[in-house]
């Protein structure tokens, strides 16, 4: 029980897959424009983090291991998530067409976004079993949720008129993701002061 | 090895295939409308009605955040038929065409120094007193305008080292008006018949000692004009094309010749 609320607290804080990984950073700079859409953005990548995770693991285990493919572990771990990732989008614009529009290219992009494919790799590295897999997925999708929340909210009060024409937009976005990324680092000595 | 291509291509297949199967379960229907209007739009996606591309116009207009009239590259004809297929009305549109104001060729123009770089306008507007030209918003020849144009209705007379519009094809969509640096290239209403060929705003004597065809606001025109049409701003004449009854005296009278007839 306490490996999973380890791995709870280390995916959403201490390795932030923000602002400690710096995975998953395309959406993370493109859907942060205004709150409403990331939240739907965040649900999204907990939900493809996830699944991914679960699929991914047996699929490394119990296919290309036993059989020695361990080499096709990227490209038949992106052909898993692209065709997740592509259900996704296709449930998403039936369900809600306002977040399809709202969440527009980044949602396909979610594909090739390392952050996905990173937590599928990490899990494997760092031999987790399955269920702490699936629950390190879900760690990697909130803390990426909280990191884009934070930053979004930031955004909105920080853009503005009196920024300096050559820093506004991506430029200051930056500059703010990095000193969040500063602040995050206090979260370093957390699991040596709580386990 | 085998296994390793069996794996994937029956992975892909299998996946191709759930795929497949779901599109077609929440596949959403798209709107009768938009693929009416969009029928109807050229499909050149140029995206001067400011809306990406044709399929972005088409959703816009359903939508009701454009008119009808915004693609100006189809002009009336499409508004027309895309109000056909709204059943609503569409207002005409006068017709417009886009025009060079700068007669600055080079036994016109004072040419400060050789140009010697990329060979688009943006960049040697760059350079320093904005180009290669004595006058600061001459026309620089490198054909940035002619790029633009997605219709084919620009080229550049290479010996005048202006560019030359062909009116058959001109659909008045702006983009050469944008890709312009100097603003040398505007849309008028193709009834306008009488055009100032010149938008320096330096006085007479300056603009007599950078080009011989340059206006030098000596006021002639306003002063000959019958119908009160032509006006002096900023020490360039301006001709309002709605008082404006082309009649001509204003080019005959214009010293360096800046007026042009069309």
């Amino acid at each position: 029980m306490m490996s999973f609320v380890a791995i709870l607290v280390g995916g959403i804080l201490v390795q932030n897959f923000i602002f400690s990984r710096f995975l998953g950073l395309c959406p993370f700079f493109g859907v942060s424009k205004s709150l409403d859409t990331v939240y739907g953005m965040g649900a999204a990548v907990v939900f493809v983090m996830t699944l991914c995770s679960a699929l991914t693991w047996p699929l490394q285990r119990f296919l290309l291991e036993p059989m020695g493919l361990g080499y096709l572990q990227t490209v038949s771990f992106i052909l898993v998530i692209a065709a997740l990732v592509q259900l996704v989008e296709m449930v998403i614009q039936r369900v809600s067409p306002t977040l399809h529009a709202a969440l527009g290219i980044y949602l396909p992009l979610l594909t090739t976004n390392c952050a996905v494919l990173g937590v599928a790799l990490l899990n494997i590295n760092q031999n987790y079993g399955f269920v702490e897999s699936v629950v390190n997925g879900m760690a990697g999708g909130l803390g990426w949720t909280l990191a884009t929340a934070l930053y979004a909210g930031l955004r909105e009060r920080v853009d503005g008129p009196h920024v300096p024409k050559a820093m506004q937009g991506l430029p200051l976005a930056f500059i703010t993701a990095g000193l969040m990324a500063l602040a995050f680092m206090g979260f370093q000595g957390l699991f040596k002061s709580l386990f | 090895m085998w296994q390793a291509a069996m794996i994937m291509g029956g992975a892909g297949l299998l996946l191709g295939a759930g795929l497949a199967y779901v599109a077609v379960k929440v596949a959403v229907p798209p709107d009768e409308r938009v693929t009416a209007v969009r029928n109807e739009l050229p499909g050149a996606n140029c995206g001067a009605c400011g809306f990406p591309g044709c399929d972005g116009l088409a959703s816009a207009i359903v939508k009701g955040e454009a008119a009808p009239t915004a693609c100006t590259a189809g002009g009336p004809d499409v508004a027309g038929k895309i109000g056909k297929a709204l059943g609503i009305e569409v207002a005409a549109v006068e017709p417009k065409v886009a025009t060079v104001l700068c007669q600055g060729t080079a036994d016109h123009v004072i040419r400060t120094y050789r140009y010697d770089g990329i060979a688009d306008c943006r960049a040697a507007a760059l350079m320093p007193g904005g180009g290669p030209k004595a006058c600061g918003v001459a026309c620089i020849g490198l054909g940035t305008c002619v790029a633009a144009c997605t219709f084919g209705a620009l080229s550049m007379d290479e010996e005048r080292g202006l560019p030359v519009v062909d009116k058959s094809k001109c659909t008045a969509c702006g983009l050469c008006v944008t890709a312009c640096p100097k603003g040398v290239m505007a849309v008028v209403p193709q009834s306008q018949k009488v055009l100032v060929a010149c938008r320096n705003t330096d006085r007479g004597p300056i603009v007599r000692k950078l080009c011989s065809v340059g206006c030098l606001a000596c006021n002639l025109c306003v002063r000959t004009c019958q119908s009160a049409a032509v006006k002096m701003e900023n020490n360039v004449a301006v001709i309002d094309p709605a008082a404006c009854t082309a009649c001509g005296l204003c080019a005959a009278k214009c010293a360096p010749k800046s007026i042009v007839l069309m």
